[in-house]
């Protein structure tokens, strides 16, 4: 229960169903703990503020059940945060929101729920999930409501952590999940949607990261570098690969005639080399530790349309199997925009979700 | 569900003849103890009657009872109050590494200040050692802040030791008893202390109510200020009601001691031989003497404290793993580090304080809970 209406409403059906809950948020990071990024509203409407917590425990005690907050914050910061900021460090893009489904809600709090002898989690998340008879498999759908889904960040998700989870809210479409809280006289209500990553205050990740590693007493190394075109002229300079990702068009400080994108970082040389449209289609890449989820794997190539980043209408193509199991090589019928290091590539069928791995 | 009761150390329940005494007061007796009139003075009596109450139980004289909020209160006046009176910019304060940390919290603010702080290590027992402090006192030193009874462990220190030693250096010794009064005998003349707090709802009484004992001659500088009340050492209207229970269970406690720490030694050391005896990676945190008869802390290997907390709530078993006030914090009890326990065993401990509600039969029940959830635990953990 984060304290946002989506939860809140799933712990209000179950209830309302007949079923015997538990009511837990976890607390996964302190947000006074980089005070410099706080701002004077106190942080509402992002991850575990004490407003957040404050608003679960009410709606807790409106449907009359148990309510406990538990503790990942060290976990959290080991298995999230970290990897957050090394990923843009190296480079790449990352997406904490699927490491966090799959080593915290799926499975520290799997883990909790066990050990209070519940059987089940229930989350608040947009998606389906169903057990398919014929193959023997849980499968993962996408939600009703198209524009809340949720499966892209979920393509980590295991067999085991599926056939455990309810995802009460995959028929209902947001405005029904709003008059469903209004209807039921929850709090929240009328909370407005959290955005952006849970952990970072007005998605600005580039202020969090400087406010972490200095609170680490790490020293950011070398951040500066070139701005250059594909044919290597240097355009510019910047401060720090980790403020720019690729397609990115706005921050480069570079006027020219024509629309420049950011086609690629190196860190190493902490080189940013830009392009036009053109230079950021790509027609395949290769998609690493690969998760199926409703089907087996691949051993012939197999249509899909797969989604590179989470605003992204999934593209036609076509995953063929490598000589490594857990890499896939996806090939599109059309270049795509963008193709991102960090990100996580996922394969749909329609509204199966396949399985998905991540950008190399 | 029946819920069973095994965390007095974080609060206890106010006892029945203390609330009639609360009721009774909060209705009838409502004046302000500082007015003449006929209104005021049955207040006054009320608040004088309740002091003489007190200072009973610590064997103190009444006008050495300064009524507070309670033990934080009480913690931050004794300190504050004793630093800020020393006069000399040049300070030094001595505490220990298990303090709660309503003394721990106002030794930081006054080191960010420009006090000097030295905190004490105890042994794997949990005690201080008194050579460590003749060692750590200089010619600066002002105030020792020393605990009676600690929260999570319930270990007593040697303060008739620890006061022999202030008392030949001349400094003044302020010492918690926020979790000895009510369990163990107190007399500030044997302890040899210049300084006591004490909390009201860890010994039956209401919460928000606490005093400070203030030996007569210790130099206290105040820490709020408003009117003249408490000796010009703690202004604000009296809560007449809760002190008025204060007294009542401070006299309560006076009359039940003996027997009833007998009777709680007797349940805590029922609950500790079987888990002892039944449950394998199990072990107490803290030497097993010397402590108050109510508490006791156990660590139980390869689970995890919290979530086993919050197993046995669900079972209708109220515990804890630390003070309540440092629950959900991300860092392992700081006693328990300061007694040498890694981080997982801290985690993996729970305390249990027993009081007056607690039963045999509930103390059996328990132990069939407690077998039953570490066993569950252990089979499922995987992040061990």
């Amino acid at each position: 229960m984060s304290g946002g209406v989506d939860s809140s409403t799933v712990a209000a059906l179950l209830v309302r169903q007949g079923h015997t809950i538990v009511g837990m948020t976890m607390q996964l990071w302190n947000q006074r703990r980089l005070p410099e990024l706080v701002p004077e509203t106190g942080g509402h409407g992002r991850c575990c503020s004490l407003d957040d917590v404050y608003d679960a425990r009410r709606v807790a005690e409106q449907v009359g059940i148990p309510y406990y907050v538990v503790n990942f914050e060290r976990q959290f910061e080991e298995q999230v945060v970290r990897p957050f900021v090394e990923e843009y460090l190296a480079g790449r893009t990352p997406i904490p929101c699927t490491l966090c489904n799959n080593y915290i809600k799926f499975d520290r709090f799997l883990e909790m729920a066990d050990a209070v002898g519940a059987h089940q989690i229930a989350t608040g998340h947009y998606a389906r999930v169903r057990y398919d008879e014929a193959s023997g498999r849980y499968q993962l759908l996408r939600a009703r409501d198209d524009s809340k889904d949720q499966t892209y960040f979920l393509f980590g998700l295991t067999q085991k952590q599926l056939s455990r989870t309810l995802f009460p809210l995959g028929e209902m479409i947001k405005p029904e999940v709003r008059e469903l809280a209004r209807e039921m006289d929850l709090a929240v209500a009328a909370k407005g949607d959290s955005q952006e990553i849970c952990f970072v205050p007005n998605g600005d990740y580039a202020a969090f990261m400087n406010a972490y590693l200095k609170d680490k007493g790490i020293e950011p190394q070398a951040t500066h570098g070139a701005i250059v075109t594909t044919d290597g002229r240097t355009l510019g300079e910047h401060q720090g690969v980790h403020h720019f990702t690729v397609g990115q068009r706005r921050g480069l400080g570079i006027a020219t005639g024509e629309p420049l994108y950011v086609i690629s970082t190196d860190p190493e040389t902490q080189r940013v080399v830009v392009g036009g449209n053109d230079d950021l289609l790509c027609g395949r890449f290769l998609a690493k530790q690969v998760n199926w989820i409703s089907i087996e794997g691949v051993s012939t190539p197999v249509r899909a349309q797969v989604k590179i980043r989470n605003k992204h209408a999934a593209a036609p193509a076509t995953l063929h199997v490598t000589g490594d199991p857990t890499w896939v090589e996806v090939v599109f019928d059309q270049p795509q925009r963008a193709v991102t290091p960090g990100q996580g590539a996922v394969f749909y069928d329609g509204d199966l979700v396949l399985g998905g791995g991540w950008i190399g | 569900m029946q819920h069973f009761y095994f965390d007095h150390n974080a609060t206890t329940p106010v006892a029945p003849e203390v609330l009639e005494t609360a009721v009774s007061c909060l209705g009838q007796v409502y004046g302000n103890a500082s007015s003449i009139h006929h209104f005021g003075q049955a207040a006054k009596q009320r608040l004088e009657a309740a002091r003489r109450q007190v200072s009973a139980l610590i064997h103190s004289s009444p006008a050495e009872i300064v009524f507070t909020s309670g033990g934080t209160e009480a913690d931050n006046l004794a300190i504050f109050g004793a630093i800020r009176a020393a006069g000399s910019p040049r300070v030094h304060l001595i505490t220990s590494a298990i303090e709660h940390s309503a003394v721990l919290a106002p030794s930081a603010q006054l080191e960010r200040e420009g006090v000097a702080v030295t905190r004490l290590p105890v042994s794997a027992g949990g005690t201080v050692n008194p050579e460590d402090l003749r060692r750590a006192l200089r010619p600066e030193t002002v105030l020792v802040s020393i605990m009676h009874a600690n929260n999570e462990l319930g270990t007593v220190q040697p303060i008739a030791e620890i006061s022999r030693i202030t008392r030949e250096a001349g400094v003044l010794l302020h010492v918690d008893g926020v979790q000895a009064l009510g369990k163990i005998a107190v007399d500030v003349d044997a302890l040899g202390v210049d300084l006591y707090s004490i909390s009201g709802h860890k010994f039956y009484a209401p919460k928000g109510v606490g005093a400070l004992f203030v030996r007569k001659g210790t130099k206290l500088a105040p820490t709020t200020f408003g009117g003249h009340h408490e000796r010009d050492r703690r202004p604000g209207t009296e809560n007449v009601p809760g002190i008025a229970a204060l007294g009542a269970a401070a006299e309560l406690a006076g009359r039940t001691l003996s027997a009833e720490s007998e009777r709680l030694a007797s349940l805590r050391d029922r609950l500790e031989s079987w888990v002892l005896d039944r449950i394998s990676g199990a072990g107490i945190n803290g030497a097993r003497w010397n402590r108050t008869p109510n508490t006791s802390n156990i660590y139980f290997d390869g689970i995890d404290g919290e979530a086993m907390v919050i197993a046995l709530d669900l079972r209708g078993f109220a515990v804890s793993t630390g003070s309540a006030c440092s629950s959900g914090a991300i860092t392992p009890s700081h006693v328990l580090i300061a007694l040498g326990l890694s981080a997982d065993r801290a985690r993996s401990s729970l305390r249990f304080s027993l009081g007056r509600s607690n039963t045999a039969e509930q103390v059996d029940a328990l132990c069939d809970a407690l077998a039953a959830s570490v066993t569950h635990l252990r089979r499922i953990s995987v992040h061990a």
